[in-house]
């Protein structure tokens, strides 16, 4: 047997043993930690958080990590934490406190990253995001029923004076 | 998208503590009644409305009384829901306490899990293979 030979037998067997050893619930163990570092994201995105302690204690490398971060969220930790920020951003925005108070409070050291990234990701810079949420307040406040739909409020006699 | 639900006040908590949705109306319709709807996270264009079984010209008490028998008896599967990866997707919201009804499991047509509301409506998780 050739030593290509015997590289290739190697490698099926390796891959076999995988196959055979988790056929139910792949990779168990490895979706736990990646499950606990996105929950790990969700939970302090708000303050400086670095890739060491995204990973955790998983038992691979930090490259490995990313890739099957990537593979299971389509973002690597970084992506998603950027994500999670602007998402928490948005919804901070709705009730309508300042941009300064947003960026700090969603864990952006400077207004200019977080005003970059925003712009970049929703298409708008935060400010006018928040204009826009802030007329959604006074609209919502003012005629609520303009934000259900026409035949509901019919049935419900709500319109009626 | 409409979701009969029992009751708004858990289903709000339901559906955005446990499934991490997001709140995007939220005004109030007549005493203790909430024009409620939610959407993904990833899929903001999604609407979800919570709608309350409550009597009025849409529904008689009797029939209010037959839906609330029929919500909570897990009839109604109001959609599917599909995931990047459904073995992440389950242990999470596993572990935040969502009751499942089916485990990831291998169909024909995909990875399919199926979870339950806190009304009951149950859905369907699925990843395509």
């Amino acid at each position: 047997m050739t030593e290509i030979h015997r590289k290739l037998v190697l490698g099926l067997l390796v891959n076999f043993t995988l196959d055979m050893v988790t056929p139910a619930y792949p990779r168990e163990y490895l979706y736990q930690r990646i499950v606990q570092s996105k929950l790990f994201i969700d939970d302090n995105y708000a303050r400086k958080i670095t890739i060491d302690e995204i990973s955790g204690e998983a038992f691979f490398s930090k490259f490995h990590f990313i890739r099957l971060f990537k593979q299971t969220y389509q973002k690597t930790p970084h992506q998603y934490l950027a994500f999670v920020r602007i998402e928490k951003a948005m919804q901070l925005m709705r009730t309508g406190i300042t941009v300064a108070e947003v960026c700090s409070a969603v864990g952006f050291d400077t207004l200019s990253a977080f005003g970059n990234l925003f712009k970049r990701t929703v298409g708008i810079t935060p400010s006018a995001y928040l204009k826009q949420q802030r007329l959604q307040i006074i609209q919502l406040k003012e005629a609520p029923l303009n934000f259900v739909p026409g035949c509901i409020v019919y049935q419900y006699g709500l319109g009626e004076k | 998208m409409c979701v009969y639900v029992l009751n708004q006040e858990s289903a709000a908590d339901f559906y955005t503590n446990k499934l991490g949705f997001n709140v995007k109306i939220d005004v109030p319709m007549g005493p203790d009644t909430r024009w409620l709807t939610v959407t993904p996270p990833e899929q903001s264009d999604l609407e979800i409305t919570l709608f309350p079984l409550i009597a009025g010209k849409m529904f008689t008490e009797e029939k209010i009384k037959m839906l609330k028998e029929l919500v909570s008896s897990g009839t109604f599967g109001p959609c599917v829901f599909s995931c990047n990866d459904i073995y992440a997707t389950y242990e999470e919201l596993k572990g935040k306490g969502v009751e499942f009804i089916k485990p990831p499991t291998k169909e024909f047509f995909a990875l399919e899990a199926l979870f339950k509301d806190d009304s009951g409506n149950f859905f369907s998780l699925q990843q395509r293979t």
